[in-house]
């Protein structure tokens, strides 16, 4: 039998999977298609839309019935945040990530499941990634 | 408007909550990309579910460009995707703004977009707001005035 925590982990890898499969899918991995769907003035790709619209249209009804329950099926709590207020931590780190978002096209998703791409992009866009997320704690750990 | 494939967008987008909703349902736990990347890396006591997370992320991506994409009859119309330009600014720019900025917002297009507008979490709809209008901004800026 396996243990819960094993139970957990191949759960966690099948999540993993099936999201880098929709990304794949959906186009999300080609930065092209990203970069299209923010440019407004040009000419306009809408796949990210409606990626985003699958996406929550499936979590909006799901996660109702999901979060009637208790507690997970294979864990004790649901960790899910329980904030509601809006703070400038809140906006000025959601406008960073939006800039750097427009500059690269990929958002921390694609990001990696486009490291199977092969390309350089990607491993350049993922080690800035990490360097950021670093330099957040060091900053985080100062305040 | 720019050609595009409905059916795939569609499909792709219902994998990626079909997946948030595995992850909340059995692990309790919230398919945010920045913060499952960023726990990982503080290779704390919980950070082990997140680098296999991580890892089958990596798989999927590659398991659609390998297999996939190359017509495995699972989709109608797939598509291998198309290498971009190398833009090591933009990578580097970008990367770093997106690592800080989404462990400062708490979360990106996943957990804020999928999972907190799943929720109706007022937070993540101003977080969802303020990325898209800084990024309809930045492409403007660099696509429209500076080239």
């Amino acid at each position: 039998m396996m243990k819960q925590l094993e139970k957990q982990d191949l759960l966690a890898l099948i999540s993993g999977i099936v999201f880098g499969v929709g990304l794949g899918l959906s186009q999300m991995i080609d930065r092209q298609r990203v970069l299209g769907f923010l440019d407004l003035a040009g000419v306009w790709d809408p796949t990210l839309l409606f990626v985003l619209a699958g996406a929550v249209a499936f979590t909006v009804v799901a996660f109702r019935f999901v979060l009637r329950r208790k507690v997970p099926l294979l864990g004790d709590k649901f960790y899910v945040p329980s904030r509601s207020d809006i703070d400038i931590k809140l906006v000025l780190g959601a406008a960073m990530f939006g800039v750097g978002w427009g500059l690269s096209g990929y958002c921390p998703g694609p990001g990696i499941a486009a490291l199977a791409l092969g390309s350089w992009n990607p491993v350049l866009f993922v080690l800035a990634l990490v360097a950021g997320m670093f330099a957040f704690q060091r900053y985080e750990a100062g305040q | 408007m720019a050609d595009f494939n409905l059916t795939t967008a569609l499909l792709g987008g219902l994998l990626i909550g079909l997946s948030s909703t595995l992850l909340l349902l059995f692990n309790g736990r919230i398919a945010g990309i920045s913060g499952i990347v960023g726990g990982a890396i503080s290779f704390g006591r919980d950070s082990r579910w997140r680098w296999i997370f991580i890892a089958g992320l990596l798989l999927g991506g590659w398991l659609y460009e390998g297999v996939i994409s190359h017509g495995s009859g699972l989709v109608s119309a797939p598509q291998s995707t198309p290498i971009s330009e190398f833009a090591p600014v933009s990578m580097i720019l970008g990367g770093l703004l997106v690592g800080f900025g989404t462990r400062l917002g708490n979360g990106c297009t996943s957990g804020h977009g999928v999972c907190g507008l799943g929720r109706l979490s007022f937070r993540s709809l101003v977080a969802v707001l303020t990325f898209l209008a800084t990024g309809f901004i930045t492409v403007f800026v660099t696509r429209h005035l500076l080239s």
